[in-house]
């Protein structure tokens, strides 16, 4: 492999020296065999400036902690290598949510605003019985829910969204697959009408106008659109047959 | 301080982990106030890393039929070396059934028995009857008689995090994230509360509490390699040793997960052996039945870590830029198996070594992967030491794993200890009533000020926080392995003791201003020093092998001698851990042989 000199091109604000306005700020390295964002990013910090600001948690691409925008697309920096991108790379923190400083953004409070927003939990009448063996499913059921419950919560849909962009109370379509992850689940037993008077509306389903950026950037690769699909579709089926 | 910064709540959490989480629940449910502390948001704690799954004896599949809570317990004693406290082990293989149910009733989408014959990848023919259809289904993992561990796919630990975190939403349990507890607060009886450092704008605050627990898992980072997140870096360890009256128990008991890959250092599964997944050497020859005739690559990790080292030793190491490796084989499982119950690690196959491990062999090696130590507490939580703190969790010592901890018994046990630990934290609260001294709180925040203050300053002299760390991470990777000598834990001892020495240079080469993750890490480095000597200096004196222990100069089990627990305490102002020891409680079964690891093994 060619050794290149990377240049990293990052943006810097502190909001602890608000007097120091944002900008944008190069480093360089030289590039090593198999370096990720994680490994590059660390190292412009224990080298180049220790005050750089930016989120990994496992650096294995399940914890959801690192997204940011990578030459101005969405995508999770510990999964990125460097030899996949050009000799310049811009790195800036996701839009959207809240900025921290530099890189981090605070996704963590805006998903744990929508989870509670949207009742993101088993609703049931069922008391647990510990001397009762579980209740059975099928595994289709089982592996269908899981399909929806492997999101990280990373935020690359909604950084990446037009919608989102332009409106602050769009829930995004994390939260869409989340709704159709417990309509799914036969143990949510809430009736389908409340579901819909979250999701129902401008906020919810109808937000959306299908630019499909979502589906494109889900590093889970979740079929979102599909997803998104299923609750539209179940939405009308109960607005036309009421159940 | 200004006093309207205070944060008060009936019970304070400092860990927002499965252990954590499941404490606050039961704490919760039993009316009172909790606050849960988490250097990052919930979901995002390590806990959701974990794979392969959970242990319970449910009995649901043909391979499992028959386990009960006796089998487990045995397991759990044997994969322990005799080193666990067995009136824990009995209470916890009692209670891991009922965790898992529960977890289904919040919502956890286990992998379901699905009904019919199966050939397994050595031939044998197994059927899972109708009559199970449907109920949870279970894998086989190291060390166990019966197919037991409970499994969502290989996403396990996301799926309880991701479940338990909605119950806690649901309970409105309150979650202060990017707050990192720095102190505790206490007059060395009891424990009020603690100093935490806000991440998001670099500022103190006091919580204070009737009652405190730490469950911040553990300090994998310690080692230059590991499977752990970065923000393992024994941070609730740390603060309780600090205390000066609260000891950590068996710090040298570090278990190395044989497949870690190379060289990232991210872990696959156990689920990967326990599925039928096989390990290679150079030449491609499966070399675990060499070793291990009955129990193959499913002995318990210690084992397995140890021979797969010893044959590296031998030559037959894989050789690459990144030091020798050997190889996991999971390609006969077939595309089906894999991407369904295991597609996680295709996933990480795919984005870290660029392969498709349905058509590749996976590079792998033993990596530091968990702390059977931690902080030491009595079977309901209580730390000794300290009144009114508590620990869970990967951060406890209470003690289930003793020497080696098996896998699928650290998710089990979070959730089990959750329960148990929240409930005697939520009596306790009950009674106690929302106390202390003024000075005390004052005291304690002004001392974490100056530390502040001093570092910001950058008065103190000329160290690099980072190179410090790096000599850190060195010292216990090289010398604190899973061959172990006296000579190479001496040069650890003395190494970590110098670096002691040296931090207390540190000069910040930035501001420190904000949420600055210089600062954050020369305020973590002594903490970690001072676990990285209990570790070392545990191990030195231990002279015996036991567990994921193993001394090559002393390569036997000395019941004789050490059928004890290390305590390790750091006294106000020392240079060393002060070490004590106590006996382990042997109640149902006697020392005897594992069953496996039996062969004499030369570390060379």
């Amino acid at each position: 492999m060619a050794e290149r000199l990377l240049t990293f091109s990052i943006f810097r604000y502190n909001p602890a020296t608000p007097e120091i306005p944002p900008r944008m700020q190069e480093f360089q390295l030289e590039e090593t065999m198999g370096m990720s964002l994680f490994i590059a990013l660390n190292r412009v910090r224990e080298e180049l400036d220790p005050s750089l600001m930016f989120d990994f948690v496992c650096r294995a691409a399940i914890c959801g902690s690192c997204a940011m925008l990578i030459n101005g697309r969405p995508g999770l920096a510990c999964k990125t290598l460097t030899q996949d991108l050009r000799e310049k790379i811009t790195l800036m923190p996701l839009p959207v949510f809240k900025l921290v400083g530099d890189l981090s953004v605070d996704t963590g409070c805006w998903f744990r605003y929508l989870n509670v927003r949207t009742e993101a939990w088993i609703h049931t009448g069922k008391v647990f019985d510990p001397k009762e063996i579980e209740e059975r499913m099928g595994n289709p059921t089982a592996l269908e829910i899981y399909e929806a419950e492997r999101c990280i919560e990373c935020g690359c849909c909604v950084a990446g969204c037009a919608t989102a962009n332009m409106r602050a109370d769009f829930v995004g379509a994390a939260f869409l697959n989340r709704i159709a992850r417990f309509m799914i689940d036969p143990r949510d037993q809430r009736p389908r009408a409340q579901y819909f008077e979250v999701v129902g509306t401008d906020e919810g389903v109808f937000g959306c106008i299908g630019l499909m950026a979502c589906d494109d950037l889900c590093p889970m690769e979740i079929p979102l659109q599909g997803q998104l699909a299923y609750v539209r579709r179940k939405m009308a089926q109960f607005a036309l047959r009421g159940k | 301080m200004n006093w309207s910064d205070a944060h008060l709540t009936d019970v304070l959490v400092i860990g927002a982990g499965l252990a954590g989480e499941r404490v606050a629940i039961e704490a919760a449910m039993n009316g009172h106030q909790v606050t849960i502390l988490s250097l990052v948001p919930p979901r995002r704690s390590h806990s959701t890393a974990a794979q392969g799954g959970m242990q319970a004896s449910l009995g649901n599949v043909a391979m499992g039929y028959g386990d009960n809570p006796d089998i487990h317990f045995e397991d759990t004693v044997k994969g322990s070396d005799w080193g666990c406290d067995q009136d824990v082990a009995r209470l916890f293989t009692e209670l891991a059934p009922v965790a898992v149910r529960q977890l289904s009733h919040w919502g956890v989408p286990w992998t379901r028995v699905v009904p019919g014959k199966k050939t397994l990848p050595e031939g044998a023919e197994i059927e899972d009857l109708p009559e199970k259809a449907g109920l949870i289904a279970q894998r086989q993992f190291g060390g166990t008689a019966k197919w037991r561990t409970c499994f969502a796919a290989d996403g396990t630990g996301h799926v309880l995090q991701y479940a338990m975190d909605s119950v806690v939403l649901k309970l409105g349990v309150t979650v202060h994230d990017r707050t990192e507890a720095i102190a505790l607060i206490h007059d060395g009886q009891t424990c009020y509360g603690a100093v935490a450092l806000d991440l998001r704008t670099g500022g103190l605050r006091p919580y204070l509490a009737k009652a405190v627990v730490i469950a911040t898992g553990g300090y994998g980072r310690m080692y230059g390699v590991s499977t752990n997140a970065v923000i393992n870096e024994g941070t609730g360890m740390s603060i309780a040793l600090d205390t000066g009256v609260v000891p950590l128990g068996n710090m040298e008991a570090v278990q190395f997960h044989p497949t870690g890959i190379v060289p990232a250092g991210i872990l696959v599964t156990e689920g990967c052996r326990g599925d039928g997944g096989y390990l290679l050497d150079k030449n491609l020859h499966r070399f675990m039945p060499d070793y291990e005739p009955v129990k193959k690559e499913i002995a318990s990790r210690d084992v397995v870590s140890r021979w797969m080292l010893h044959h590296m030793h031998q030559g037959f190491g894989v050789e690459s830029p990144y030091g020798p490796h050997l190889w996991l084989d999971i390609r006969h499982l077939g595309a089906e198996h894999i991407c369904t119950n295991l597609r996680e690690v295709a996933t990480i196959c795919r984005n870290f070594l660029g392969i498709d491990a349905v058509q590749c062999l996976i590079p792998v090696r033993p990596t530091q992967h968990y702390s059977m130590g931690g902080v030491r507490t009595n079977r309901e939580g209580e730390v000794s030491g300290l009144k009114g703190l508590f620990a869970a969790g990967e951060a406890a010592c209470w003690d289930l794993h003793g020497f080696n901890r098996l896998g699928g018994n650290s998710l089990a046990e979070t959730i089990v200890a959750g329960m148990v630990v929240g409930q005697r934290v939520a009596e306790y609260a009950k009674e106690a009533s929302l106390i202390f001294p003024f000075f005390l709180v004052e005291d304690a925040l002004d001392s974490q000020e100056k530390r502040l203050e001093d570092l910001r300053s950058r008065k103190n002299g000329d160290e690099d926080v980072f190179a410090l760390r790096h000599r850190m991470e060195d010292a216990l990777l090289n010398h604190v392995g899973i061959f172990r000598t006296s000579e190479a834990l001496q040069q650890a001892v003395t190494a970590l003791q110098d670096l002691y020495q040296r931090v207390g240079h540190v000069r910040l080469r930035s501001s420190g201003l904000g949420p600055n993750p210089e600062l954050v890490a020369a305020l973590r480095l002594p903490g970690m020093l001072r676990l990285a000597l209990c570790i070392s200096y545990g191990a030195l004196q231990r002279t015996e092998s036991r567990g994921s222990h193993y001394r090559e100069d002393f390569p036997r089990r000395d019941d004789d001698t050490w059928l004890k627990r290390t305590l390790a305490y750091w006294r106000p102002g020392a240079d060393m851990p002060e070490l004590q020891y106590e006996p382990v409680k042997i109640t149902e079964l006697p020392p005897g042989s594992r069953g496996y690891g039996e062969m004499p093994i030369a570390g060379d």
